[in-house]
């Protein structure tokens, strides 16, 4: 390691209070980048799975009333 | 031999292809990018050596520099796959210009940022109406113009056509950010590293600098296809392929 110890490293001779927020800001913004496209992409499958169901639904109550519609004419 | 190029370039556009392919690379690229980022990071700030003028400070480098170059560089793939749209309409271009504009917009930010605190300590001011910092902060606009146009209009090729539009007038911008610290007497400092010769600094610091680099690339391609599979499954929910994936994967759990 380039300094003497990990106190030097955390304060970098005055210096460390910079260096160490644009790598936490820096950090966090990069997270980000990653969690929001997971997250966005999580919801649409979840909202594409309910539109199906949706579709199966009405499919089934349809021929389920085309079926007693038969059954009593 | 013609032919099969066009097959190619055709596969390339159908959003199904990307969406399935960049599934298997993800995993990958995740690694190798996590990997190079450690790596640059850790080296940059605990073992590199410190800079002669600037002291500590300059370790900012490691974030700064790879920040903006892949802010630049994305704006250019932001610009050319909306052409790419534009020209050829290809549905899957629109997708990813739509995709890079978040990414740059961030990335421009975190250039923003991280140079207001590497300001502080070495020219004693968090922000200065410099050349190279105002075409930056111009590059932010653009970036959130492209964004906020997304969001008022709802997809449609009319925005997607308006958007590609913007962003290839904003491309005059990138060229002015870049020489902007040759043309004018900037207190931002010049090129570390330039297209031609050698850079201007100890191997012993380039050396995690282009660590950083490459990773920053590794990120934002990851991102970009991250953000792009999103858009992939919003546009083509309707599409049979997209229905079977959602099926077989509810058949899975």
């Amino acid at each position: 390691m380039y300094f003497d110890s990990v106190y030097q490293l955390i304060t970098m001779d005055g210096h460390g209070v910079y260096v160490w927020t644009a790598v936490v800001v820096t950090l966090v913004v990069l997270v980000s980048l990653i969690v929001k496209p997971l997250r966005q992409h999580h919801k649409i499958l979840q909202t594409i799975a309910r539109e199906i169901e949706l579709e199966q639904l009405v499919k089934t109550t349809a021929s389920q009333q085309e079926a007693t519609d038969a059954s009593n004419p | 031999m013609l032919n099969m190029q066009w097959t190619w370039f055709h596969r390339l556009g159908s959003p199904r292809w990307f969406y399935q392919k960049t599934q298997r690379w993800l995993p990958w690229l995740s690694a190798i990018t996590a990997v190079l980022l450690l790596v640059g990071l850790v080296w940059g700030l605990a073992f590199a050596p410190q800079d002669a003028k600037q002291g500590n400070s300059f370790r900012i480098i490691y974030l700064h520099v790879p920040a903006s170059f892949l802010a630049l560089v994305g704006y250019y793939i932001m610009a050319i796959s909306g052409a790419v749209g534009l020209i050829w309409r290809i549905k899957l271009s629109f997708m990813v210009m739509k995709s890079a504009a978040p990414i740059g917009a961030a990335l421009t930010f975190v250039a923003l940022f991280t140079g207001a605190v590497w300001g502080k300590p070495t020219w004693g001011a968090y922000w200065v109406w410099d050349a190279r910092i105002t075409s930056m902060l111009i590059l932010l606009f653009l970036y959130l113009g492209i964004l906020a146009l997304r969001y008022t209009f709802s997809v449609s090729e009319a925005s997607d056509r308006a958007s590609a539009i913007l962003g290839l007038v904003g491309t005059v911008n990138v060229p002015i950010i870049y020489k902007s610290v040759d043309w004018w007497q900037t207190l931002h400092q010049p090129a570390t590293i330039k297209l031609t010769g050698a850079p201007s600094m100890h191997p012993d610091m380039f050396a995690p600098l282009l660590l950083m680099i490459i990773g920053f690339y590794g990120f934002y391609f990851l991102t970009l296809m991250l953000f792009t599979r999103a858009e992939i499954l919003h546009r083509e929910r309707k599409a049979s392929w997209v229905r079977e994936l959602v099926s077989k994967k509810r058949a899975e759990v």
